[in-house]
């Protein structure tokens, strides 16, 4: 089933669609981060993936593009889970919301912003969420130190 | 019947046994309430399948003295923007009509003491219940300057509901008790238990079942408790209008808590269940009615959740009010035609 | 006309009724809710960084406290998806699945009973919270009796569990899920019929199911507003598709619906539990996949290849193969979803963790705007939010 909602995204969208991966069950599609929300609204009123599970980033220090900010979908009719990724440059660190596509990705694209410094264009309300808010850096980017600014790391062994 | 003992005949005598009587009615209230605090963690406790205080003396007996101890010795905390003399006052404008309504209270026929008759009474106004619900009313006033003085939004609101509250039902709860000095014919206590002294089914309970019920319920509701317990609800404003409080003020606040309980309790039982008639000697029978009643407000809390705060205003102007005066209506009539 | 000014009031992180450090900024107008604005972060703890410096083993602990009222219930989560990702899925033992549908249902039940308690609480009946704590004592003896350990149970392991089930366990379970019913039945009769209660939680922070799926509620809540959604019975993981199990929905969108759903789902759980304990039979624990499960405690202390083998695995942990999963579980508040991505060494990736009451608690200013103070209270009851999985 997953198979023929790609297929249809692809026709649809024939020239953002970069890749296309199945792994454990689990099919992933990689697309042009400029089209996404018009991919997520196809998605959401075409194959009926009306169910935002998850929306995080996720940091590939020293791969380009460094970022990729992946979004977990769910069709509640047919239960069927699909994965749209779009990758982002460091550079231009920011993406389209999906927040007018899915109300649930206000909070998840907060985090996002807060911890991976993806800023998220016309969200409304892009502030830190987890962080204080007057901190400095984004902690879940793979430079970050694990024991915060201003200490020493951990001298026992962590694995 | 030796004559009624007062300042014209016998000026010492009088002023001594009424300083007598003033004192043992306020240590036995203040016994009441010190000990009313140990009762309800005990019951609670035990409906909530736990022991309550076991551990300060003897069956946790200690506990209300081990709890007054520990309030006095508390530091005493006046918040810097508070309005230092309202914030003093507040708990003592609370804490006093509470116990001057026991003035009214009968509890207990007339005795014979030094060849003249003296009734057991503090003093028998005329005008009773009126009195009843005029010290009921400053109450209020209490409330509200608690909730204002201390400067704390938190306290503004439980003050302001409570407010609200009071009022609300103040006026369901007069109304519900005309119906017994219909019945009755005079507003003073003592000729109230009188009335009702024939036999126990003259008890006002039996002829005014809805006024009773009334009562019971919008008296719940003017002094604080659940299931009317907003103004501190602790799980919504912390601590509403006492949450700026320590030490003895807080203590105060309740004392005032269970006295207004007693007070209740006092006059439910004077008002519809004869108030010292009964069984065993007046003062006993009285003690009894108000342990059942304090009892039965005990147990309402274990078992009730909170009402809110529209659902209450709710009840009560447009359910206890009506019903009230329906009451009075059917009394009326059945004064008045049989 | 004179201009209304609100009031900011501020129910700070440390309140009686918050649930756990959560900042609530409400405007007020009067007792009417103009907003209410959500302030959280207050125990983020870094979990996600954490588990990206430990090897898939050693991150195992760290999901127990995410929601710390059901940590068997993350552990599975956790679990599955690493399997998942190694694609071992297929070769866990039969009595594993058999317990962890045993323990989850369980975790469900003590997880509902905190929930009716404080919500009870907050509401004002006190007695319930102390009858539901006796029960809840019950289930916590069972899990110190199984794992060691009261609340943070790292029970169970990738490719099993960690230990088999003790002598008795069985039977205490039984004793216990025999009684449970009419214990519910108690907790029933002090409120469902309670006008009190009623005039308190129906109609009260109202969803529709639209908003709802469009904000992301999941679990009972969710449920309580006509959707039918339930990921044991629709994405079955862990052998959820041998039972026989109602999936409980309610249309009214209110409270009380959500009240009898999760009362009613804790009856499920006991109807599951009972399932559970007639297809438990003796068996391996641990799937047979030797570069990834521990060997059992004998051959380690008795042969060579068994202590190198268990030295191996925790010293250098195992590696899957590059990719990445998401599996989402019914945990007793909602879709509790992990997502891992693998890039071929020893220490996840990325995990990130999708707690379901941080998307639930979204939706809480839609649900009381316009409504009372006392609202709120019940709104966060009704959401059933724990902060440590919102901050992780």
């Amino acid at each position: 089933m997953s198979q023929a909602v790609v297929a249809k995204l692809k026709s649809a969208f024939a020239a953002s669609v970069l890749e296309v991966k199945e792994h454990r069950g689990e099919v992933t599609v990689t697309v042009k981060k400029e089209d996404i929300v018009a991919i997520c609204q196809f998605l959401k009123d075409e194959a009926g993936y009306n169910f935002l599970c998850d929306l995080c980033g996720v940091d590939y220090l020293g791969q380009q593009p460094r970022f990729m900010v992946v979004y977990n979908l769910y069709n509640i009719t047919t239960k069927e889970r699909l994965r749209v990724k779009v990758a982002v440059a460091e550079d231009d660190a920011s993406v389209d919301t999906v927040s007018t596509v899915w109300a649930t990705a206000n909070w998840p694209e907060r985090e996002c912003w807060d911890l991976m410094g993806i800023s998220f264009n016309n969200h409304p309300d892009l502030r830190r969420i987890l962080m204080p808010a007057d901190w400095v850096g984004h902690p879940l980017r793979k430079d970050y130190p694990l024991q915060g600014p201003d200490r020493e790391p951990y001298q026992g062994r962590l694995s | 019947m030796p004559e009624m003992l007062s300042l014209s005949n016998d000026p010492i005598l009088f002023i001594c046994l009424m300083l007598a009587k003033i004192l043992v009615v306020f240590i036995v209230v203040v016994l009441i309430v010190a000990y009313a605090t140990y009762a309800e963690r005990k019951i609670i406790g035990r409906m909530q399948t736990r022991l309550g205080p076991t551990m300060t003396g003897p069956l946790g007996l200690l506990q209300p003295i081990a709890d007054g101890l520990k309030l006095f010795f508390k530091e005493d905390i006046i918040p810097a923007q508070a309005s230092k003399l309202a914030f003093i006052l507040a708990p003592m404008m609370i804490l006093v009509p509470a116990f001057i309504t026991i003035a009214v209270i009968p509890f207990g026929g007339d005795i014979v003491v030094g060849g003249y008759t003296m009734p057991l009474q503090i003093s028998d106004l005329n005008i009773g219940i009126l009195y009843i619900l005029a010290m009921a009313g400053l109450g209020v006033y209490g409330i509200v300057l608690a909730g204002w003085a201390s400067n704390n939004k938190y306290s503004l609101l439980g003050g302001v509901r409570s407010a609200a509250q009071v009022i609300s039902y103040e006026l369901a709860a007069g109304l519900s008790i005309i119906a017994v000095f219909m019945l009755s014919g005079t507003l003073s206590l003592r000729g109230i238990v009188a009335a009702q002294s024939a036999s126990v089914l003259d008890w006002y309970i039996f002829s005014q079942p809805l006024a009773f019920c009334l009562f019971v319920i919008t008296s719940l509701a003017e002094i604080n408790r659940t299931p009317f317990d907003l103004p501190e609800a602790e799980t919504e404003l912390v601590s509403g209008f006492c949450t700026e409080y320590s030490s003895m003020k807080y203590a105060l606040f309740f004392m005032a808590e269970y006295a207004n309980m007693i007070v209740v309790s006092a006059i439910t039982a004077t008002l519809f269940l004869g108030g010292p008639a009964g069984p065993f000697a007046g003062p006993i029978n009285l003690l009894l009615k108000i342990f059942f009643f304090m009892f039965l407000f005990i147990w309402i809390r274990a078992t009730f959740p909170r009402v809110r705060y529209d659902q209450l205003m709710f009840m009560g102007w447009k359910v206890f009010l009506p019903l009230a005066l329906l009451n009075i209506v059917i009394t009326g009539a059945v004064v008045v035609f049989l | 006309m004179a201009k209304k000014e609100t009031m900011t009031i501020n129910m700070g992180p440390q309140h009686p009724s918050t649930h756990g450090v959560l900042q609530l900024v409400l405007e007020l107008d009067g007792e009417t809710v103009v907003d209410a604005v959500p302030h959280i972060g207050f125990l983020h703890r870094g979990v996600e960084k954490l588990a990206e410096n430990r090897s898939y083993h050693r991150a195992l602990p760290l999901t127990d406290r995410l929601d710390y009222l059901a940590p068997m219930s993350n552990n599975l989560g956790y679990v599955l998806a690493v399997e998942k990702l190694l694609g071992i899925t297929d070769q866990i033992p039969e009595r594993a699945k058999v317990v962890r549908v045993m323990m989850a249902e369980l975790t469900r039940i003590k997880s509902h009973l905190v929930w009716l308690a404080t919500h009870a609480l907050d509401i004002g009946a006190m007695t319930v919270f102390l009858y539901c704590f006796r029960e809840r004592e019950q289930v916590m003896d069972m899990y110190e009796k199984l794992s060691g350990a009261r609340m943070t149970s790292n029970y169970f392991r990738v490719g099993g569990l960690s230990l088999d089930l003790p002598e008795g366990f069985e039977a205490d379970v039984l004793s216990f899920i025999n009684d449970m019913p009419s214990h519910i039945d108690t907790y029933e009769g002090l409120l469902t019929g309670n006008k009190i209660w009623q005039k308190r939680t129906v109609g009260v922070a109202p969803i529709s199911a639209e908003d709802a799926i469009d904000i992301g509620l999941t679990g009972p809540a969710l449920r309580g507003s006509g959707v039918d959604w339930d990921l044991r019975r629709d994405n079955p993981y862990s052998g959820y598709e041998d039972y026989d199990f109602k999936v409980i929905t309610r249309d009214g969108c209110d409270t009380f619906d959500r009240y009898k759903n999760r009362l009613d789902e804790m009856r499920e759980s006991c109807k599951i539990i009972h399932q559970a304990l007639d297809k438990l039979q003796p068996g391996p624990i641990l799937a047979d996949v030797p570069s990834v499960c521990l060997p059992a405690k004998k051959d380690v202390v008795n042969s060579i290849e068994g202590l190198i083998h268990q030295f191996k695995i925790i010293t250098e942990g195992f590696k899957p193969e590059p990719g990445e999963v998401y599996q989402g579980i019914e945990a007793p508040k909602g879709e509790l979803g992990y997502y891992i991505v693998s890039d071929g060494s020893a220490n996840p990736f990325r995990m990130k963790i999708r707690p379901p009451s941080f998307v639930n608690l979204q939706a809480l200013p839609q649900m009381v705007r316009g409504k009372f103070l006392a609202d709120v209270i019940a709104a966060i009851g009704t959401l059933d939010i724990v902060l440590g999985e919102i901050d992780r």
